[in-house]
């Protein structure tokens, strides 16, 4: 297609702040009309509607059978526009819709997920992804079965890849359907189905290419979705344009609403699904404990991150080693601008339920009063919070107020009183976080088979027509499993996401790691540190969570990453010593993977 | 295979090791050390937030952005350094 050759690349901050104008002049538009009296749940059609055609107008514009097109957009994706499509590759329906409800009840204990997942980047940076560039791979799997040799390796890359992909294409698959659902107002299981839809148009004909040009339109639209509503609230309180540097007082002021409301007093009653605030809000830990299951799940998401093969893939795409390594730097800055956002985001929205002094406050009023609100009236009605008069004293007290984590973002702009296009603004903006990241994991899955498996492994003779038909039957057959795994409603969200982390570090961080920094690590040593670390991490996570096995100090099955990477490598190092070092070959791979300049060790067509 | 003499390689591959480890040792610090502590550094206000928890939810990302920045900036400095940098135009190629 013309647009997307040649001088594509060179008008990419054209195409795009066009784009990006579009968009704002469409959210213009949704307010006119809404102010004009148009429906609120028109104005959500037409939001999730509209950004959807264009992803999938994207998607089909850039169509190839290009064998590097497919599989790594050519390799000429700018460091710049490789961060922001990284970026919305990276942060999920859950980082969107679940991570600021996660503040809100976790406090500081939750932040650790924020800290592990940017800090896992740079990991990536100093660890993997220039070394992975200048090897030239299509695929993570690719890596494996070429530096250390053999099918087997390849084929247990693969297996890990699969499994912790699979983990968390389906939690997205799961968000997709859950706003869809809200926005279209169509039945969860229909609205997955509908989801999958968009994600298969982006991606299914134009593969990596068209993956990249749409998580690129998906990072704009989300992060305005995300940025826009806060910095609207908190200029309603008063704080300025730049919320995130100083909602200190917000958070100091929250400090003594818990004292006054008695923050920590146990719930006497409980609904499926929804939480009462119990934890402070910017208070850490004083014991061992509280301290260690801080810093390990920082650890399990930062090595999860340096081995999610859809992050790693990204960094295939950039036209050198260097922009692989500035656009890590990029990815983490976009990521950033969400990440720093979160906290205060949750930091507002608790601000304003609990001050008796603003008038959105509800806790300490009036039971009666607190019922008659829209907002509140709403979301009760769709099972997402509930008000229950433990003490029968008719006034509203912490501990009897629930509501689910999700609220926080979708509701706020309801609880703040703002338009309704801000809701819009907010669905479309969830269902860009979800689209982005099961496009990019469905075809990290669809290509790891099609080229590692299919290809390399099954029939290397096959052409490059036909390969590239095969990559697209599977990203189907596979959608259609997490679509339908999704309909089932396994785990809750985020269960499921810091699972493919735990997957992922357990089988692939220390073969990833040690395959670049230590020349020794051999095909045996790989072998052993792949199947045994995936092995333990799950006979672990099978105990913890199924068994009725204690967790080993605090080692719970959010963090079973810890025992797999460590079986990992100790197998790993103890299997390489024990066997004979690489051949001369392989050892002069290394040497070339670790300097920048020359030819890939794998040719650009392979 | 690129004509790098072993000497170069070697020399290269030293300052990368060094680069990488001083990246991590910032990074440990600020990942995991800080946090440790954050109960303590709550008790010191830093533009007016409690730093313990400032550190979490903003200080450690900033911290991060910066550092993968100059981390980028230093490694293509080591490798111009070492004439294995890539050529400008070497980058189209692949």
């Amino acid at each position: 297609m013309a647009i997307i050759k040649g001088d594509f690349i060179d008008n990419l901050p054209k195409v795009y702040g066009l784009y990006t104008g579009g968009f704002v002049v469409f959210i213009l538009l949704m307010a006119i009309l809404e102010q004009a009296g148009l429906g609120a749940d028109t104005i959500g059609i037409l939001f999730v509607a509209f950004t959807v055609v264009i992803y999938a107008t994207i998607g089909w514009l850039s169509r190839t059978m290009q064998v590097d097109a497919y599989y790594v957009a050519g390799r000429q994706v700018p460091a710049v526009f490789n961060g922001m499509a990284t970026a919305a590759d990276w942060m999920s329906g859950a980082s969107f819709v679940a991570m600021a409800g996660g503040i809100y009840f976790g406090g500081h204990g939750y932040i650790a997920f924020v800290v592990g997942w940017t800090g896992g980047y740079v990991l990536v940076a100093s660890l993997m992804a220039p070394y992975l560039r200048k090897f030239g791979c299509y695929t993570v799997p690719d890596f494996i079965g070429t530096r250390y040799g053999g099918n087997l390796a390849r084929f247990l890359a693969v297996c890990v890849l699969t499994l912790a992909s699979f983990t968390y294409v389906t939690a997205q698959i799961n968000a997709t359907g859950t706003i869809a659902s809200r926005a279209l107002q169509i039945p969860f299981e229909v609205g997955v189905w509908f989801g999958l839809l968009g994600i298969l148009l982006c991606s299914m004909l134009g593969g990596m290419r068209a993956v990249t040009w749409t998580q690129v339109a998906q990072y704009i639209v989300l992060i305005i979705a995300y940025v826009v509503p806060v910095i609207w609230m908190s200029n309603k309180q008063g704080f300025g344009l730049i919320p995130q540097l100083v909602y200190g007082d917000a958070v100091m002021r929250l400090g003594e609403l818990e004292t006054l409301h008695g923050v920590g007093t146990k719930p006497t009653e409980a609904f499926a699904g929804l939480k009462a605030l119990t934890v402070a809000h910017y208070e850490a830990g004083t014991t061992f404990a509280a301290k260690w299951k801080f810093v390990t799940l920082v650890f399990c998401m930062m090595a999860g991150t340096a081995s999610l093969p859809h992050i790693l893939m990204r960094y295939f795409t950039t036209p050198s080693v260097k922009a692989a390594r500035q656009s890590v730097a990029w990815s983490l800055f976009f990521i950033f601008l969400l990440y720093f956002t979160a906290p205060a985001l949750a930091t507002f929205t608790k601000l304003q339920v609990l001050d008796p002094n603003l008038a959105t406050g509800i806790i300490g009023k009036a039971i009666t009063e607190v019922n008659a609100l829209d907002w509140i009236q709403k979301w009760s009605n769709v099972g997402f919070l509930a008000i229950s008069d433990s003490n029968g004293d008719g006034i509203l007290q912490i501990n009897e107020f629930f509501m689910r984590g999700d609220i926080v973002v979708l509701a706020t702009p309801e609880i703040a009183g703002l338009p309704y296009v801000i809701s819009g603004l907010v669905a479309a903006g969830g269902m860009a976080a979800a689209m982005s990241t099961a496009d990019g994991l469905l075809l990290a899955i669809a290509n790891a088979l099609s080229h590692d498996l299919y290809y390399k492994i099954i029939d290397p003779k096959a052409d490059t027509k036909h390969r590239l038909i095969v990559a697209r039957v599977l990203l189907i057959v596979i959608g259609a499993c997490g679509a339908y795994v999704a309909s089932m409603k396994l785990t809750s969200i985020l269960g499921a996401v810091a699972w493919a982390f735990d997957f992922a570090m357990s089988g692939l961080f220390f073969p990833l790691v040690l395959g670049v920094w230590w020349k020794r690590a051999n095909r045996q040593g790989a072998i052993a540190g792949m199947f045994l670390g995936l092995l333990s991490g799950t006979w672990y996570l099978y105990m913890v969570k199924w068994g009725g096995m204690d967790p080993w100090l605090y080692i719970d099955h959010l963090r079973f990453g810890i025992i797999g990477a460590s079986v990992s490598l100790v197998a790993m190092i103890v299997v390489s010593l024990a066997t004979a070092e690489p051949d001369e070959e392989t050892q002069r791979m290394v040497d070339e993977v670790r300097i920048p300049k020359g030819e890939s060790v794998l040719s650009s067509t392979h | 295979m690129t004509h790098v003499d072993q000497s170069t390689r070697e020399a290269h591959w030293a300052k990368t090791k060094g680069l990488m480890i001083t990246t991590l040792i910032i990074w440990f610090i600020f990942s995991y050390l800080v946090h440790w502590f954050a109960d303590s550094l709550n008790a010191v206000s830093f533009l007016g937030f409690p730093l313990g928890f400032y550190m979490a939810a903003q200080g450690s990302l900033v911290i991060f952005v910066v550092l993968i920045f100059w981390f980028a900036r230093r490694q293509h400095a080591i490798d111009v350094e070492h004439g294995v940098a890539e050529e400008e135009t070497s980058g189209q190629q692949n």
